[in-house]
């Protein structure tokens, strides 16, 4: 590998998170692999499974069903050490557009946000870009507050302090 | 004292402005009068009054006159709740994306023997 090659992969292993509005927060990486091999990792479960839940996070997938067409609906059933029992994370796919574009809701909450992905290839590399669009500013405010999916077990304790601020 | 709870929206409202977003960072740092954070980012007196005005409303930065100078800090409220969900967020998907990267890593050697078999 080039010295070129690899720092390149540095800069674009950076993620980065924005909140684009009042009701939208976006995710952006840059991954080193043409649009069509990211796209096909994101709509097959068998490989889904296999990064979705990071060991990092100490999550680990007990199902993984995925009907990846518009219209289909998936279920996700999660496990950790502290959770008393599995979370299902469910909905359904309203666009699938390979290798270019995914949409999803997510319905294990009452409005939960849509989720688009879009895969932009440029030379060889996919720029991808997730953006989670909820129905309302309160929403948004309230999966914050609640720590939507961001909130595993392990950031509950800094959870319960920023909810403290809030009384 | 009336105990006034600000919501989260105004916060965020707050936060929809560079500038404030700005007076925010600089505040992180040190407190600052109005004068200074006025000189600071170019702008009018009255203008920067109003900008701490909203940030104060959201319960971001509090204000103190002593004499003829009103000195702005950070209030008790910060950043906190967003920029740490943001920053959950982020660890969440940079760390499914750091597994993601040797999935597509995989595809692509797949691809590039299966070509190479093609080819013998």
């Amino acid at each position: 590998m080039s010295a070129t090659e690899s720092s390149e992969q540095v800069q674009g292993a950076l993620t980065r998170t924005d909140r684009r509005s009042d009701r939208e927060v976006v995710v952006t990486r840059i991954f080193d692999a043409p649009a069509r091999l990211v796209f096909q990792a994101w709509t097959t479960p068998e490989l889904l499974m296999r990064w979705w839940t990071p060991k990092s996070f100490g999550i680990t997938f007990i199902s993984c069903e995925a009907d990846v067409r518009p219209g289909g609906t998936y279920r996700f059933v999660m496990g950790h050490p502290s959770f008393d029992q599995p979370m299902a994370f469910v909905g359904r796919y309203l666009e699938v557009d390979p290798p270019r574009r995914l949409v999803w809701t997510n319905e294990e909450n009452e409005e939960g946000s849509v989720t688009t992905v879009t895969f932009e290839e440029k030379d060889g590399r996919t720029y991808l870009t997730l953006s989670d669009v909820y129905a309302t500013k309160a929403a948004l405010d309230e999966a914050m507050v609640q720590g939507g999916i961001g909130a595993f077990p392990e950031q509950f304790e800094a959870l319960d302090g920023l909810l403290q601020t809030l009384h | 004292m009336v105990q006034f709870q600000p919501s989260v929206d105004a916060a965020f409202a707050a936060l929809s402005d560079p500038t404030r977003r700005g007076v925010l960072e600089q505040l992180r740092r040190t407190d600052a009068s109005i004068t200074e954070l006025a000189d600071k980012f170019h702008m009018t007196l009255t203008g920067m009054k109003k900008h701490v005005g909203v940030l104060e409303q959201a319960g971001l930065v509090m204000t103190e006159k002593v004499g003829r100078v009103r000195t702005c800090r950070l209030g008790s409220r910060g950043l906190d709740e967003e920029a740490a969900w943001l920053e959950q967020h982020r660890r969440l998907w940079a760390a499914r994306f750091n597994e993601l990267d040797n999935v597509v890593e995989q595809l692509k050697q797949k691809e590039k023997n299966d070509e190479r078999n093609r080819k013998q």
